[in-house]
């Protein structure tokens, strides 16, 4: 069985020209599972989220007005923004427009980056209100604040983590795609960087209504 | 093989347009949600927000994602991922409920 096929593969590689086999829906169904154990990741979150959210609903709500309300429809707007640019990006270079998937990625990237300035400010604004894991007027708050500070720190911080990584994976991508090695018959990694980034802004999605719009 | 594919792709290239207009449709949710969250609904604010979430996740998943020009087996993969999260919801949504 092996060599038969071994043989067809030698044929097919002698045969004419010099033919690299890729599985771009494979790679694509393995980013898939990929996202599905992020997925589950965030999702073990969400399900304590829930069961706290039911035990201490009152100390929710208003622990959920110290946060800044305002800054989280930035960053909601600034996301919701990068994924279209990543989209775009894809779009570009499936017309084989370089340039402008470059722009593309260059405007995600800047996006991400202005994500994570907004977050450095909140973060710094908290801290200095002595709402941080560990501080002394945190640990005086009720048992429901605590808990629900303690969610967010976890959950926006893992999501944050996730944007930092998407801005190096997609500096990666921009220098794969200046030098050629993505182009418009071979995109797969921009793609899959894509589908990632996209995940990102999913999970921001339902992280910005339960932390920050709780009245 | 590898240009049949190209070509099969290439015959259904998604528009800027569409992009375009599916941006817009969610940045138009984002605001509906905050405008609604200054609302008092009550029992429906979390199941108001929830739903426009959900429907914000549809447009993402659906076209940046791909999903829908995507070959079937990738909306059969997502179905069972969404499923078997829906189902360790309701059954952790129980235990919390009838504890």
């Amino acid at each position: 069985m092996s060599t038969a096929s071994e043989l067809q593969n030698t044929e097919h590689l002698t045969g004419g020209h010099a033919h690299i086999h890729r599985d771009d829906v494979g790679a694509k169904l393995g980013m898939w599972l990929f996202l599905f154990t992020e997925v589950l990741l965030f999702g073990g979150m969400f399900l304590l989220y829930m069961a706290y959210r039911l035990e201490y609903t009152f100390e929710f709500q208003i622990s959920a007005k110290e946060l800044d309300m305002a800054l989280g429809t930035v960053n909601t707007l600034i996301l919701l923004t990068s994924s279209l640019t990543m989209a775009l990006s894809i779009a570009a270079i499936q017309r084989n427009k370089k340039t402008l998937s470059l722009i593309f990625i260059i405007a995600t990237i800047s996006l991400a980056l202005a994500f994570l300035v907004n977050k450095y400010f909140e973060w710094s604004a908290k801290f200095h209100h002595g709402i941080y894991p560990g501080a002394t007027e945190l640990a005086e708050k009720s048992n429901g604040e605590i808990i629900f500070f303690g969610l967010y720190y976890a959950m926006t911080g893992l999501h944050g983590l996730h944007v930092l990584i998407g801005i190096v994976v997609l500096l990666f991508m921009l220098v794969f795609v200046a030098r050629n090695k993505i182009t418009a018959d071979n995109y797969m990694k921009l793609e899959n960087s894509g589908l990632y980034w996209h995940l990102v802004d999913l999970i921001w999605i339902f992280l910005f209504p339960l932390f920050y719009l709780l009245h | 093989m590898a240009t049949d594919k190209n070509e099969h792709e290439k015959s259904h290239l998604i528009g800027y347009g569409t992009y375009v207009l599916s941006w817009l449709a969610l940045l138009s949710l984002a605001i509906l949600t905050v405008a609604v969250a200054g609302l008092d609904l009550g029992n429906f604010t979390l199941f108001t927000a929830l739903l426009i979430a959900a429907i914000k996740s549809a447009l993402v998943i659906m076209i940046f994602m791909h999903i829908k020009y995507d070959e079937p087996i990738f909306k059969v993969f997502l179905a069972i991922a969404l499923l078997v999260l829906v189902i360790v919801f309701v059954l952790m949504g129980f235990d919390v409920f009838y504890r």
